[in-house]
């Protein structure tokens, strides 16, 4: 589904992502943690698309074909998401409109017609139920005032209805209390299955209790250093990240 | 300026052998002591400080037919995309300056909504009491306007009655082959506890250069409401210079929008008089140019009376090599205690070459008041585009929505679906993109 190889990266001169192999296929759960400032929100935002960064070597491939001259909506018309780590806020734009837009440009991106106004109501709404979510966030403008949690119920809640092949969620426990964290994640759970994949971005072990990986990657100083299966997660947290410090890329 | 200048001054002889019995009215001494004003002061030039962005000299190089013919070939049917509706409202409409009366849907019950020039003739006690009191007379576009009125709209609304349905002010220009020079005169009164929302339009269906130099006034006594809404989307040869002055007696609420989307240059001159306690004035705007259009919006709000209120909010989106102005003055006189004076301009500039001169004034001679503003002048956020092109949408579109989302505030308490929805696809056209917005 998602092949990296040897990706290289860099901003205003910066060089940040130094090297990355990742490959993941349909239906599996990878997760990368690692330390603050080891590349993994460029990495989520390199593979979104994001014009920002300059790619200086490597490929990127995304249901077999070679994404990095695509736009980030074109990327997204294939079936790739974003759970934001900071979600952005948009006054002035609906939940509702927002989500009615991005469902219909991404469905004539994929040359289909608009989805009828009721079969989307009907979806949000069973969405909605899933992530324990109130039904004034209809119409309150998207993200704007929501707290930290609600932010991040909204981000699977878009996902939820985007249905994406792969989806990365940067950091989406950051905010979340327990509570929430477990809705999320049983959300999360629920969206799985043998024709898509997930990837976790955390620094925390905690939320993979919840959505187990069966990849763990370990990212530090702009490469994979280490990995293995869920295990190396609670190692991770038992140890800390210093205790791969000295470890050469893989 | 001056060729044109002095063509005004002799057509105003032509005009005033044109009135027969008018001319022995007392509208209009009105208009010969304007013409004497317009003579003395002449077109207001960059020198001026009220002009100091907004060069009208391109503009009045040219010449004008200042005198046209009746066009009567339109029919409602080539020009039914520039109304609201075609049934349910009122509409007073016009084509070169003259009424259509075949296009307007006028009334004389409950309330009168017609012509000025028929006000002239029937209504002679309210024009003598009303017609050039509120308007700025010493201004030399007013006094040019004053010298030569004798038709726009009219509107008379009695003590305690609500309009049932919006009224409809457009004024056409057709002249293919003449560069036309109109200037239409509006007087609305709106009496004790009356309601009535407002909808004008300036709209030139030639290739030819129009300007049009429009006067209105507005009353709003004792507890009236007035909703007024300026569309301005004219062609690109199309010019206008309105001056709106608005009167406001004891808590009566007047709420007037402008959107101005196109058109070669558009001057709004806004000014509110406060003249009694609990008067409240919501002015906003919305602009969004592009190519060489210049917007310029002058507001001036009079605090004169304590416990009044105004809420002033411009958003302008500029692109191309579009130009905005505004100006805004805030004046509180000395007893206008407990004044509540909100003033906001936001601005979103698209390109290097878009400009905006934003000015806020507040003139504050009471010590007891809240007042603020603020201006601010940006880019569209990376952040939010990137998260909105994440999500599926294109950048144009992307783009779009963020620029509707930046103006909504300014579109609040719309009230006339009809209109919202006419303003929803005028601004997605305008953006160039094919999306509801959902207003």
């Amino acid at each position: 589904m998602l092949k990296i190889k040897n990706l290289h990266a860099r901003i205003d001169e910066v060089e940040i992502l130094k090297g990355i192999n990742l490959e993941i296929k349909a239906g599996e759960v990878h997760a990368i943690m690692g330390p603050n400032g080891s590349g993994k929100s460029t990495l989520s935002s390199v593979i979104a698309g994001r014009e920002d960064y300059e790619i200086t070597e490597g490929s990127i491939e995304f249901s077999g074909e070679d994404i990095m001259e695509l736009s980030p909506e074109e990327r997204a018309h294939m079936g790739l998401f974003l759970s934001f780590q900071y979600p952005v806020e948009i006054p002035g734009v609906s939940v509702t409109n927002f989500l009615k837009t991005a469902i219909n440009e991404s469905r004539k991106g994929r040359g289909l017609e608009p989805m009828p106004a009721k079969d989307m109501l009907k979806k949000m709404r069973e969405k909605m139920a899933m992530l324990e979510m109130d039904k004034s966030f209809m119409s309150r403008a998207i993200n704007e005032g929501f707290s930290g949690g609600e932010k991040k119920r909204n981000e699977i809640f878009q996902m939820a209805m985007l249905e994406p092949k792969l989806a990365i969620l940067d950091e989406t426990d950051s905010g979340l209390d327990i509570d929430a964290l477990r809705v999320v994640a049983s959300g999360v759970n629920k969206l799985r299955n043998e024709n898509n994949a997930i990837l976790v971005i955390t620094h925390y072990q905690r939320l993979l209790d919840h959505i187990i990986p069966d990849k763990v990657h370990v990212l530090q100083g702009g490469k994979i250093v280490r990995s293995g299966d869920k295990n190396l997660a609670l190692e991770l947290e038992s140890k800390g990240y210093d205790w791969l410090k000295h470890e050469p890329a893989i | 300026m001056d060729q044109f200048k002095d063509k005004l001054l002799s057509s105003f002889i032509v005009f005033e052998n044109q009135l027969n019995g008018q001319k022995n009215k007392p509208f209009h001494q009105l208009r010969r002591s304007a013409i004497d004003t317009f003579e003395t002061k002449g077109f207001p030039t960059v020198r001026d400080e009220e002009w100091k962005y907004t060069n009208l000299k391109p503009l009045f190089k040219k010449d004008y037919n200042v005198f046209h013919s009746s066009e009567e070939s339109l029919e409602f049917r080539d020009i039914r995309r520039y109304f609201l509706s075609e049934s349910d409202t009122y509409k007073i409409v016009f084509i070169n300056g003259f009424f259509a009366s075949w296009l307007s849907s006028t009334t004389h019950q409950n309330y009168d909504v017609c012509t000025f020039s028929s006000a002239l003739e029937k209504y002679q006690d309210i024009i003598d009491e009303y017609a050039g009191t509120i308007a700025r007379n010493e201004d030399s576009l007013t006094a040019l306007n004053t010298s030569f009125a004798r038709e726009g709209a009219f509107i008379h609304i009695p003590d305690g009655k609500v309009v049932d349905r919006p009224i409809e002010i457009i004024f056409f220009t057709t002249d293919g082959d003449n560069n036309t020079f109109i200037q239409p005169r509006n007087l609305v009164v709106v009496g004790q506890n009356s309601q009535c929302n407002i909808v004008e339009r300036h709209q030139s269906l030639g290739n030819q250069h129009t300007v049009s130099n429009c006067v209105t006034e507005v009353l709003a006594k004792k507890g009236a409401q007035v909703t007024y809404h300026k569309i301005q989307n004219d062609a690109p040869n199309a010019s206008l210079i309105d001056s709106t002055t608005v009167k406001q007696e004891k808590d009566s609420t007047v709420t007037l929008h402008t959107f101005s989307f196109g058109g070669k240059l558009t001057r709004n001159n806004l000014e509110f008089d406060l003249v009694e306690p609990g008067a409240q004035a919501n002015l906003y705007g919305i602009s969004i140019l592009n190519d060489y259009q210049l917007v310029d919006n002058h507001t001036v709000v009079n605090h004169i009376s304590p416990h009044c209120e105004s809420n002033e909010l411009y958003k302008g989106i500029f692109d191309d090599h579009a130009r905005g102005v505004f100006n805004g003055k805030v004046h509180v006189f000395p007893h206008a205690q407990k004044t509540n004076a909100f003033q906001e301009n936001n601005n979103l500039l698209l390109t290097d070459t878009a400009s905006i001169d934003t000015k806020p004034q507040l003139e504050i001679y009471a010590d007891d008041v809240k007042c603020s503003h603020g201006c601010t002048i940006g880019q569209l956020d990376e952040d939010a585009l990137f998260y909105l092109r994440q999500r599926g949408i294109p950048h144009k579109e992307a783009q779009a929505l963020l620029m509707f989302a930046f103006t909504t505030d300014a579109l609040r308490g719309l009230k006339i679906g009809e209109l919202k929805n006419k303003l929803n696809r005028l601004i997605a056209r305008k953006l160039s993109v094919n999306i509801d917005f959902d207003l």
